[in-house]
């Protein structure tokens, strides 16, 4: 008489689905993670549709202590992210606070200070110290920084007089002429 | 006029007495006073003493003991009390000056929530979504996958029904493994019943 082999006991299906499950989850997160980082940062022609910045007091915008950009339609907005502690950023304040003074005249372009992860008084200190007087305000919980995906500082974002973003510079100004040739064409 | 001046001498030597023991008195109370202020000097300085000791310079121990707990966002993955960029070190006296105005350790991160995000903590904050959603996923993951798993084992052609089927539909509420080995059970009986012939002629011949 021949027996018959023991039926094979392996682990239970409800163990193997929840391991399989969770490995897929975990491969599912380090996927959208990775797929955020190669994203960069917002590319022209996105809509940028709506933050808020609570500005620095001496840094108001009109006597206002906050900026929506949607109430920023029909200007062109210049949003420069900076820190107190960004070497590079210095390289361009100088720069920035020229075009601005050349551009806050005509009423149809406005700067806009992103302060990224900086504490204040260094950041205050950063202001005076470049003379820098367009709006200017810390990013509160890095929310306006991780809308626009930002990678670093210095950062700047051009958006047109429809709310569109239309051009990206990450890294320095090196000179005003930079500047003005991202400005000029969206007041056309 | 000898008489009289006695009589104004005796009543100035008693207004002077009474004068020298009012002061006597007042001069009591006054050290009565001063007692006192001192007890009341020393009870105030011991409790005044802890209040005095915050507004002392943090040691590096207690600044790091919170920083140990923050991540700059710049520097991903390095904790604040070893990180060495300015931006943290920026952090590190902030954390510094606000224990040396008394505020507390759950005060100080909640500022560093409030300004930079709640990912600037090394633990997500104790909240039941926190771990709802992590479980929540996982289950939802587990049916899915139970779902496919299913369905793989139906039969992937539209209209062919798999031999498993059949035979489970032959005989209901037998399993499937107990169907084999009834069948395979004639099989081997006619396997053995061969073997047991080829070796039964087999003697015959040598016989």
């Amino acid at each position: 008489m021949i027996d018959s082999p023991a039926p094979r006991r392996g682990v239970p299906i409800w163990i193997q689905i929840i391991v399989w499950a969770f490995l897929v989850g975990l491969l599912a997160i380090v996927g959208v993670g990775l797929n955020r980082a190669q994203q960069g940062t917002v590319q022209p022609g996105h809509s940028i549709d709506e933050f808020t910045l609570p500005l620095f007091s001496g840094y108001e915008m009109d006597g206002q202590t906050e900026v929506r950009i949607a109430d920023l339609r029909g200007k062109v907005v210049v949003i420069n992210f900076w820190a107190s502690w960004c070497k590079p950023c210095e390289q361009e304040a100088a720069e920035l606070q020229a075009a601005w003074e050349e551009y806050e005249p005509t009423g149809e372009v406005i700067f806009l200070g992103v302060d990224y992860v900086d504490t204040e008084p260094e950041a205050r200190v950063y202001l005076k110290k470049f003379g820098i007087s367009f709006p200017n305000g810390p990013d509160l919980a890095t929310r306006i920084s991780q809308y626009f995906r930002i990678a670093g500082v210095p950062e700047t974002y051009f958006v047109d007089k429809d709310g569109v973003l239309q051009y990206v510079r990450v890294g320095p100004f090196t000179s005003i002429d930079q500047i003005r040739e991202q400005i000029d064409p969206l007041l056309k | 006029m000898s008489s009289a001046r006695k009589q104004v001498d005796k009543e100035t030597s008693k207004q002077v007495m009474r004068a020298l023991s009012l002061s006597q008195g007042n001069s009591r109370s006054v050290q009565f006073a001063s007692i006192l202020l001192a007890i009341l000097w020393l009870t105030v300085s011991l409790f005044v003493q802890p209040v005095s000791a915050q507004g002392t310079t943090p040691t590096d121990d207690e600044v790091n003991k919170i920083a140990k707990q923050l991540y700059c966002p710049v520097c991903e993955s390095t904790p604040l009390d070893v990180c060495p960029t300015e931006a943290c070190r920026q952090w590190r006296d902030v954390i510094r000056t606000m224990l040396s105005e008394g505020r507390s350790e759950a005060e100080i991160k909640q500022h560093f929530v409030e300004q930079y995000g709640v990912r600037v903590l090394n633990e997500p904050p104790n909240r039941l979504v926190s771990y709802l959603v992590p479980g929540i996923a996982i289950l939802l993951g587990a049916f899915m996958l139970l779902r496919g798993f299913q369905s793989w084992k139906k039969a992937t052609v539209p209209g062919h029904t798999s031999i498993k089927e059949e035979r489970a539909a032959k005989s209901p509420g037998e399993k499937y493994s107990d169907i084999q080995a009834r069948e395979m059970k004639p099989a081997q009986d006619q396997y053995i019943a061969r073997i047991e012939e080829e070796l039964r002629k087999r003697n015959e011949s040598s016989h």
